[in-house]
């Protein structure tokens, strides 16, 4: 039933190729008024150029403060751009910054944050691709009860599941390292994972698979085979849509690490909003870049694939 | 011998029954045709034979061993589907040894074996090609040839020529044609079009609701139709229905609005009680000018409405206030309002009972 | 032929690797998703403190929570920025979808400025907002330092308007997902609707209320869900920028939920407050299922 919420997810990719729809109409066989500077182009453009640079604004100042020195900040105007840019918030964030304890800098919540992610990654994919493989192609009797819970599940609060996940974790000797957090971020990503690869395979031709049985292949072999190299597509969604959302994720990692084992995001966080010591706003905003650089790389390099990766993700909440 | 059994099968998805007890047995070497309108359960039948749907209940049986449970790779099957399933991401010849591959066979034995079947299917310039690459006359070809290749009893088609136009369609039908008379296999081939059915077939299975109709070879079927459904499915232009009542008497006849139908030629099936029936006359049956004169049953008409085709003209008209179609050759000049004399014989029409549909 | 009757092999035997690859989602469905919430219901009416005891105490906590101010301040801001959200994520999300539609040129260039905040982080997005809005560098500073001195602008140090400090990087963060999915909505509309409005002179803004956005309908609903789940679960962005302050002026229900249950050592009142959060989303969702596939037939 949820699954219909889902649905418009695939339309993503009607955004991107633009003014397809209207093409046959136009063509003019003579001279046509051409009027760039009507006062509805004027109206859209100037919208859209006022609304753009709102949402420029903040990353925009946070490069400026992050390559100006203490005192120029102190003096100025957070909008004015650095009169001596200075790299030395990015090295300090990177290397020397404090988070109570100890001051090695973000760069060791930064390598926290790979390590988490990249197993995460893998792992919740993995069982993932499979799991919607054996729902889409080998039904069995009470899989899409299991399935239908497993949905329903994703509207739950997290603050909910909190504690109960906590004494799993501790059950199993997990709580605290990193990898209960992998296992925490590959249980919570499941349930979106398991639906979109559920009906990417879904929608590829029922034949192949049959075909494929008729060919003596079974469960593994039609998986890696034969599915695996016909949804690369899917996978690269499934990819950026973890790796934004793992990097990004904030509750899972203060409740289930340690100081020593913080993703990047809670040890930006204790930077920047300690409350002892002189406030070093280049040092945070160079700090909150560092953070936010990884998703930023992956959205500006993949495009089109983002906006479906995080539209599937955004139900995830 | 018997290629291949179905024994009371039956198939249920929930509450909806797709297979009712249904029982098949078809010979070695024999090309049978399922044919059926959409969601008669045919393609499902092919699908459990191939071991791709559990049965709910019954057992099926390939050269005399059950094979009920038995995955689809040990039944001794291949087969080829209506979107051609070819994996986009092998090559011809990938496509055609994977299964082979699969089961572990030597290279040499692969090899001979792809070989062979590109020869016969005229697939060895495209070997090297991925499917994408293909035309779709070509990709049916190489699925054809990735059942040819497993080397097995039985082919299983499940619409293969259905995604093709209309000129590849008949060019292939040829093609599966020859391939059956040269390999002789037991072939069961599901189709909703009634030419292919008609021009491959050894016997036709006509189905509708999970359940066989008739079975039987495919001018049996054509001229004596069981029931009118499998009359109505066959047959294009369709065959005319006239309905009225059967009056006994010393020489039973068939009444519509006045007109009567002399019945005494007409090979009944059983003794007809009289009562409401339906009569059915195929269009190409139908007699004109001179030659209606001297059929049993003549009667003067006016025309409707004329359809050209090319080969030949249907015209239309009524027939005791009844609509009525009947086929003329194309060199004739007819017109709508022409007053025309046409006859045919009883005894090659059908006639149905108008409650349950049955040949008489 | 011998009929020999191959029985029916053992069914849990049958399909047996498709089990196996659910096993995961099983155990997730049924120990996370159903076990871990029935649990925290059912210890939401125990006295457990510092750690989880089936000491009962019957409505105790609910009580306690609903007499608890923290909580209230919690509630309240929650509903204000649930419903500016959903209002103004929706409208300006339209109106944006509807402007990127008029085949404007550099289209992709304003998309992917729209939707870049969507990338960030909540926390990243919090401490980013929490720059800009520092009333002794930011905003407010530029503006004095232009000439206005009495110039008033610090959302986040004033205790009565701090939620809507937290509104504004909300909004920045999120319309351009809501942006892009209206977008799909829009595109996804037959062009032949347009032509036939244009033939029969319904001017474009009547198209939009009339026809359009009715027909609409299910990326709508996809949208409104997409919001509502987001905002019940808003807790990282708050804490970036506020940590709650000032005082208790920006707290939420999921930033209480985590303070009781993992600082002051109150687990009762965690769960309590949690599954309130979760009798909300009840609330919200059940209806909308309700109405949405109530009498209509399953399909998959």
């Amino acid at each position: 039933m949820v699954e219909q919420v889902f649905r418009a997810v695939p339309d993503m990719a009607a955004v991107a190729p633009a003014t397809s729809r209207a093409s046959g109409l136009v063509g003019p066989s003579g001279p046509r008024p051409r009027r760039t500077f009507s006062r509805r182009n004027i109206f859209i453009y100037g919208t859209l150029f006022v609304v753009a640079i709102y949402y420029l604004l903040p990353l925009y100042v946070m490069v400026v403060t992050s390559l100006k020195g203490m005192p120029e900040i102190r003096l100025g105007n957070i909008f004015s751009p650095p009169v001596e840019i200075t790299f030395e918030p990015w090295v300090k964030a990177w290397s020397t910054a404090c988070t109570g304890l100890n001051c090695d800098g973000l760069s060791r919540g930064f390598w926290n944050s790979v390590r988490i992610t990249v197993p995460s990654v893998f792992l919740s994919i993995a069982i993932a691709s499979v799991n919607g493989y054996a729902l889409a192609n080998w039904r069995f009797k009470g899989a899409e009860i299991f399935f239908t819970v497993l949905v329903v599940g994703a509207f739950i609060p997290y603050q909910v599941m909190l504690y109960p996940v906590v004494i799993v974790l501790r059950e199993i000797g997990l709580y605290g390292s990193l990898w209960g957090l992998v296992l925490v971020h590959t249980i919570f990503g499941m349930p979106i994972l398991t639906l979109l690869f559920r009906n990417y395979f879904a929608s590829l031709p029922e034949e192949l698979f049959k075909a494929a049985r008729v060919d003596g292949a079974g469960f593994w072999t039609i998986y890696l085979r034969i599915m695996l190299p016909m949804s690369l597509p899917i996978f690269v969604v499934a990819v950026i849509l973890q790796v934004t959302g793992i990097w990004n994720d904030f509750l899972f990692g203060v409740v289930y690490t340690k100081p020593d084992t913080y993703p990047m995001t809670v040890q930006l966080n204790n930077i920047v909003n300690a409350v002892q010591g002189v406030k070093e706003y280049n040092v945070n905003m160079a700090a909150t870049l560092l953070t936010g650089l990884v998703p930023l790389v992956i959205y500006f390099v993949s495009g089109k694939l983002f906006v479906r990766g995080i539209a599937a993700g955004a139900v995830k909440g | 011998m018997t290629s291949v059994v179905v024994k009371d099968v039956s198939l249920s998805f929930g509450a909806y029954d797709v297979l009712k007890q249904l029982n098949l047995d078809v010979p070695e070497g024999e090309f049978l045709v399922l044919l059926g309108p959409s969601g008669c359960g045919k393609s499902t039948l092919l699908n459990c034979i191939a071991g791709l749907l559990d049965v709910s209940d019954g057992q099926i049986f390939i050269k005399g061993k059950n094979v009920t449970w038995e995955e689809p790779k040990d039944r001794g099957i291949g087969m080829v589907f209506q979107s051609y399933a070819l994996y986009p991401q092998m090559t011809v010849e990938g496509n055609l040894s994977f299964g082979l591959k699969t089961a572990g066979m030597a290279r040499d034995e692969i090899s001979t074996r792809v070989a062979r079947a590109s020869e016969i299917l005229q697939i060895e310039p495209l070997l090297k090609r991925k499917p994408a690459a293909l035309s779709g006359g070509q990709r049916q070809r190489v699925a054809i040839g990735r059942a040819l290749v497993r080397d097995v009893d039985v082919f299983l088609f499940d619409e293969p020529l259905s995604n093709l136009d209309a000129k590849l369609r008949s060019e292939l039908r040829v093609e599966i044609k020859r391939l059956h008379q040269k390999l002789a296999n037991t072939m069961i081939y599901v189709t909703h079009d009634q030419i292919e059915a008609m021009t491959l077939a050894d016997r036709i299975a006509v189905m509708k609701g999970g359940v066989i109709q008739q079975l039987d070879a495919p001018q049996v079927i054509y001229n004596k139709p069981v029931n009118r459904f499998v009359a109505g499915f066959l047959g294009s232009p369709g065959m005319n229905f006239l309905d009225g009542e059967v009056e006994g008497g010393a020489v039973p006849a068939f009444g519509i609005a006045g007109t009567k139908i002399p019945l005494d030629r007409y090979g009944f099936d059983h003794v007809a009680a009289p009562g409401k029936a339906v009569l059915g006359i195929r269009p190409e049956h139908v007699a004109l000018g001179d030659a209606a004169s001297t059929m049993p049953f003549s009667a003067e008409i006016g025309v409707e409405l004329v359809e050209p085709m090319g080969s030949d003209t249907l015209v239309w008209t009524k027939l005791g206030g009844q609509s009525f179609a009947f086929r003329v050759e194309a060199e004739r000049h007819i017109s709508r309002g022409d007053r025309l004399c046409i006859g045919f014989d009883p005894a090659r029409a059908s006639l149905f009972d108008g409650q349950s549909g049955k040949r008489i | 032929m011998t009929p020999m009757h191959a029985g029916r092999p053992f069914r849990l035997f049958r399909n047996l690797n498709a089990k196996i690859a659910s096993i995961p989602m099983i155990l997730t469905a049924l120990v996370i998703f159903v076990g871990g919430t029935a649990w925290t219901v059912f210890y939401s009416f125990t006295n457990s403190k510092l750690l989880p005891r089936a000491s009962f105490v019957g409505f105790d906590q609910y009580e306690r929570l609903w007499a608890t101010p923290r909580w209230l301040v919690a509630v309240e801001n929650l509903a204000i920025y649930g419903v500016c959200t959903l209002v103004f994520s929706l409208v300006i999300g339209f109106l944006l979808a509807a402007l990127m539609d008029q085949k404007i040129r550099f289209e992709n260039t304003f998309r992917t400025i729209f939707l870049y905040p969507f990338a960030l982080s909540f926390i990243v997005t919090g401490l980013a907002w929490q720059w800009i809005l520092n009333p002794n560098f930011g905003i407010q500073q530029v503006v004095r330092n232009l000439g206005w001195e009495s110039f008033t602008f610090d959302p986040l140090y004033n205790a009565d308007i701090v939620i809507y400090g937290i509104l504004i990087a909300g909004l920045w963060q999120g319309t351009g997902l809501i942006m892009c999915l209206m977008l799909a909505g829009l595109r996804g509309i037959d062009g032949d609707i347009w032509k036939a409005a244009r033939v029969d002179g319904i001017p474009t803004w009547k198209t939009y209320v009339f026809i359009v956005i009715p027909m609409m309908r299910p990326v709508l609903v996809t949208t409104l869900v997409i919001i509502a789940s987001g905002i019940v679960k808003v807790y990282d962005l708050v804490v970036a920028q506020t940590s709650g302050g000032p005082g208790i002026a920006s707290e939420v229900p999921a930033k209480y939920v985590y303070n009781y249950m993992f600082l002051a050592q109150n687990l009762g009142q965690g769960f309590a407050a949690s599954t309130m959060m979760l009798l909300s989303v009840v609330i919200v969702v059940v209806p909308w299922a309700y109405l949405e596939f109530g009498g209509k037939r399953r399909h998959g």
